[in-house]
């Protein structure tokens, strides 16, 4: 990699805190106003926290393309499953080698899916249970199917996943749903007859600016993910930001049309969801497709997260404030299907390594992603107790809230 | 119906993953299909697991 590369892969991985930022900013402007800054706190933690584990651990299990890792033969074969690095990044010199790039890469990346399960937790989910669930995330569960997706046997079956639709995006949307189902629904959500009550988001104008910072953020993501996992040439970047832009303006404009015909009236909240949607569901074939599979990608994830939305609320009472699981876990999972069928030149088998990484994300991560979350609520309890919840998060666990010239409303 | 749920999402897993690794052909496809079907029954089971039942909220 020539030095200019090494540069411009910089440039785009410093994009990747825009993503973060947005996610947060997004998340909080749909929770209630009085757990507004315990959210941005919350996400900057996580992200600290995700970082910092991933320097101390994660990137040692994670690894890159060509370092060392166990491998174990099946019939002849040997296949990789995990890395075999030095914790604290001893020995990688941190010059701009591809190596130091994905190590960093890796420490934002980890820090961006961990901001994803605080969507589904708004509200009710406490700041050093976040930060305890975050640890184990960014040493263990990310760092793993990381290595399997990029380096390891997943990759090895020819998975392709250029901007972590897999690794960052469906496995924080599946923190997302085990939080979710393990916390329980936000009081005076359901009726005792299980009919959901709108609890709508407290600033649709934060929402709305959000996007364009994930926008911005993604850009960088899925660039520096073509360049540095999937070996793209640097020129590809424009077809990246193409890609990105297609999918993300079609799944808004699918949600913006679905609603105005269903409920006579665009809604915000979804739109928001639907943009971010289409940028999820992008990341895994960015580098792969033409730009109008791009938009193909984006429609479809755009009607999915509208039903998605409304199927997890309505008829499976899971209670998910920041839509995360529809929009990380289903644009996610669509995404990685999509690029079998819709990438440029796929291989004659390309829809099975797909599958066996959708497979890997039910069978493997599912499960014990949620008995991770199972276990710390058993060691720290998750929930805010009732009159924290009823107080709101900000007084509660930070002693001031977001907004205090403003009086707010009870519930 | 909890455990049974994910038990089944791990063991239709390790019967995809067998089926890339040991067979080809025809029978990959179908045992890795049969596999994720088994992994949708365990999504399914998982999730009727976790509703809300009836009267518990206010």
């Amino acid at each position: 990699m020539t030095p200019e590369v090494s540069v411009l892969c910089l440039l785009f991985i410093l994009l990747v805190p825009f993503a973060g930022a947005g996610l947060a900013v997004i998340n909080a402007g749909l929770g209630r106003s009085r757990n507004a800054a315990h959210m941005m706190l919350s996400s900057l933690c996580v992200f600290a926290l995700a970082a910092v584990v991933f320097f101390v651990v994660g990137f040692a299990f994670q690894g890159y393309p060509g370092g060392p890792a166990y491998e174990f033969i099946i019939r002849a074969k040997p296949w990789n499953w995990i890395a075999a690095g030095h914790f604290f990044l001893r020995g990688l010199p941190l010059d701009g080698s591809p190596a130091s790039l994905l190590a960093l890469l890796g420490m934002l990346s980890a820090g961006l899916a961990a901001i994803i399960p605080l969507g589904s937790g708004a509200d009710r989910w406490r700041l050093g249970a976040a930060c305890l669930s975050t640890t184990v995330f960014a040493a263990w569960t990310y760092p793993l199917f990381a290595h399997w997706v990029w380096n390891g046997w997943l990759a090895q079956l020819g998975f392709i996943d250029a901007g972590g639709a897999a690794p960052i995006q469906a496995v924080g949307g599946i923190t997302a749903l085990a939080v979710t189902w393990v916390l329980g629904p936000r009081r005076g959500k359901y009726t005792s007859d299980r009919m959901p009550m709108a609890i709508p988001g407290h600033n649709a104008a934060l929402v709305i600016l959000g996007c364009f910072l994930v926008w911005l953020g993604w850009i960088g993501l899925d660039c520096a993910g073509a360049i540095l996992y999937a070996h793209a040439e640097p020129t590809s970047a424009v077809l990246v930001v193409v890609n990105a832009t297609l999918s993300a303006a079609a799944a808004l404009l699918a949600v913006a049309a679905i609603t105005r015909i269903r409920f006579g009236k665009p809604d915000a909240s979804l739109c928001a969801n639907g943009w971010v949607s289409g940028l999820v569901a992008s990341s895994a074939g960015c580098a792969a497709m033409p730009p109008a599979a791009a938009m193909i990608v984006g429609l479809v994830a755009g009607a999915l997260v509208t039903y998605t939305v409304e199927l997890l609320e309505l008829h499976l009472t899971i209670d998910d404030p920041g839509g995360s699981i529809s929009v990380h876990l289903f644009g996610g999972v669509w995404g990685i299907l999509a690029v079998a069928f819709l990438a440029k030149s796929p291989a004659p088998a390309q829809w099975l390594a797909q599958l066996a990484g959708v497979s890997t994300l039910l069978g493997f991560v599912l499960p014990l992603t949620y008995l991770i979350v199972l276990l710390l609520n058993r060691i720290s309890r998750m929930r805010a107790a009732p009159e924290a919840e009823r107080q709101g998060l900000d007084l509660h666990e930070l002693g001031a809230g977001a907004y205090p010239d403003f009086m707010t409303h009870n519930d | 119906m909890r455990v049974v749920g994910f038990f089944l999402q791990f063991a239709g897993w390790i019967i995809v993953l067998a089926a890339i690794a040991l067979l080809q052909a025809a029978p990959q496809t179908a045992f890795a299909l049969a596999g994720f079907l088994v992994q949708l029954l365990g999504v399914a089971l998982a999730v009727r697991s976790h509703l809300i039942p009836h009267g518990e909220q206010e």
